[in-house]
């Protein structure tokens, strides 16, 4: 049995989400640390930042160490109809990291689930969502917004590309003085403005939310998509997460590739968002395939942030020996100590950077 | 416990007094003492002052729950933070300055001197205009003078530096003024306690007319 102290909070994590990802019938996906870059250079806005470190195969073709995992496994997956794969993961990604703009090593564990996706599937996703959030700590908070809406009532307000660019990035900072200041540049009708000036301060439990949301789509396409969250929100409300789940539609991801839910998962504790996730269809259809798809990944390595307990001591016992000191001596010493559980370090002088709790001379004292 | 960061100086000061007419003193700030960290404890409220291009830094990495930032500073650094509240005050401009009578016909790349390079980059990409960036951190109003740049891009407040050295403002690229900006995690666990505080100070806004 392994002392479950010697595990960090990303470690345990990993095998918790591997068991329960399994449970849910998600098989494991390993791929190569590297891809044709290609792939991602067709795919560069879906991309979290737009930086790969490429480097070139023996035959000259030129390689990316990855920074995504989907965009490899939905090459990996077939379009059947009724049918859809699920997999799960747990990989390094490469990636320049927003908050220090140098690259850095990022590990990930996810799913995915590719194919004939109905209203259950994208249950089962936030579910499992919530749920992988949960292994790691229960105070959490997993937001949830919907693409579908959010679109629906951009188009409604103006046709300007540019102005719903810079609409949905006002609404993900919840900048209402910015928002206002934009639908006036962008002379949007009052009632319109209104909608979208109403997006900014949506967010909190589920009912309330949805509620309000009824006030504000209206229109027929934002309705159809309403009676979309409204529905995985009648399924959410009958599982153990119901308080954790929320609606916020400060939530928002690129527009070209994802449509539906989207969301993203907080831990208390931990300064970032450590869950990130929604569906990709357009993404798929975008690579030319008819499929649908959801899917989430977690940032175990954020999960530092939440391991604050310092260890006072690296060994509880450091036993100290020199060339005189026979080795079955110092065997017999190891083995008593480790076998009632202490951590033992055995050398021939004291580490100047070990930390112990006590000292045990197998020879004289300080030779 | 909520942790606000404020920006160090003149304007830090009115922000704090803000904060005070909105119910969240904290008489110890006002003491002249060596201490950094300033506590309300029954009003749930701690105070710590800090290098004003340094607020976002503090809110976006959570050691902050919410700060008090120019809007300057997240252009320049695009912070991934909730930007809650215009407090409209500490009003200026970020322009673009150059000798009086300085007339870009679009001929050779622009050169172009400022400490704020990521905002510069921007306006003239979406111009597309071919510049040279010239990274400074203090004085950029003698970039021009001495012929090291064409133009500067810079904070203007009153224009009175600009018009004493011969220069003038050529194009304005966007209003700049404070904001009340929130650590997003922080946001999520602390929303009654944050969502009051922007409550309470949004009364504090003074309107321009």
């Amino acid at each position: 049995m392994i002392d479950n102290m010697l595990f960090k909070s990303e470690e345990k994590a990993i095998f918790a989400l591997r068991a329960l990802y399994n449970s849910y019938g998600y098989l494991p996906f390993k791929m190569s640390k590297f891809e044709e870059y290609d792939i991602y250079v067709r795919n560069k806005d879906f991309l979290v930042s737009d930086s790969v470190i490429t480097f070139n195969d023996t035959n000259g073709k030129l390689l990316a160490l990855k920074p995504d995992v989907t965009l490899s496994i939905i090459k990996n997956t077939t379009d059947e109809e009724g049918c859809k794969q699920k997999v799960y993961y747990n990989e390094n990604v490469y990636r320049v990291s927003q908050r220090t703009h140098q690259f850095k090593e990022i590990m990930q564990a996810g799913l995915e689930c590719i194919g004939d996706i109905d209203s259950y599937d994208i249950f089962e996703a936030v579910y499992l969502a919530a749920k992988s959030l949960d292994t790691v700590s229960p105070d959490f908070v997993l937001d949830i917004s919907h693409m579908g809406i959010v679109s629906a009532i951009l188009d409604e307000a103006s046709d300007s590309q540019d102005f719903k660019k810079n609409a949905v990035r006002l609404i993900s900072e919840r900048n209402l003085h910015e928002t206002e200041a934009l639908c006036r540049a962008y002379e949007i009708e009052d009632s319109y403005k209104e909608k979208v000036c109403a997006l900014v301060n949506m967010y909190g439990a589920a009912d309330k939310v949805i509620s309000a949301l009824d006030n504000i789509c209206t229109g027929e396409r934002a309705a159809k998509e309403l009676s979309d969250l409204k529905s995985l929100c009648a399924l959410i409300n009958k599982t153990e997460y119901k308080n954790n789940i929320r609606i916020d539609f400060s939530v928002l991801n690129d527009m070209s590739y994802y449509n539906g839910i989207v969301f993203s998962g907080f831990i208390n504790g931990i300064s970032d968002s450590v869950l990130s996730g929604g569906r990709y269809d357009k993404l798929i259809e975008r690579m030319g395939r008819k499929s649908g798809a959801i899917g989430f990944a977690l940032y175990l390595d954020l999960l530092e942030e939440l391991d604050t307990e310092k260890k006072l001591y690296d060994v509880d016992v450091l036993v100290v020996y020199n060339d005189m000191t026979d080795a079955s001596l110092v065997m017999d010493t190891v083995k008593e100590l480790t076998d009632k559980g202490l951590l033992v370090s055995a050398q021939k002088a004291v580490p100047q950077r070990l930390r112990y709790k006590e000292i045990k001379w197998l020879c004289k004292e300080g030779v | 416990m909520i942790n606000v960061a404020l920006p160090k100086g003149r304007l830090g000061e009115k922000v704090y007094a803000m904060f005070e007419k909105a119910g969240y003193e904290c008489p110890a700030i006002k003491e002249n003492t060596r201490k950094l960290i300033f506590e309300n404890e029954e009003k749930g409220i701690r105070f710590f002052w800090v290098k004003p291009s340094d607020v976002s830094i503090y809110v976006e990495r959570g050691a902050a729950d919410i700060g008090v930032a120019g809007k300057d500073i997240l252009l320049e650094y695009s912070p991934d933070v909730y930007e809650l509240l215009d407090l409209n005050m500490g009003k200026c401009r970020m322009a673009v300055a150059g000798k009086n009578g300085f007339y870009d016909d679009g001929v050779k790349t622009l050169k172009v001197a400022t400490k704020f390079v990521n905002i510069a980059k921007r306006f003239y990409a979406s111009k597309c205009r071919d510049i040279d960036i010239i990274k400074l951190n203090g004085s950029i109003e003698l970039a021009p003078i001495l012929g090291l740049s064409d133009v500067i891009v810079d904070i203007v407040e009153t224009g009175t530096t600009l018009k004493e050295n011969n220069l003038s403002v050529v194009e304005t690229i966007v209003p700049i003024s404070a904001r009340l900006i929130s650590n997003k995690s922080s946001f999520k666990f602390k929303t009654e306690e944050i969502e009051n505080i922007v409550k309470c100070m949004k009364a504090q806004v003074k309107t321009d007319d």
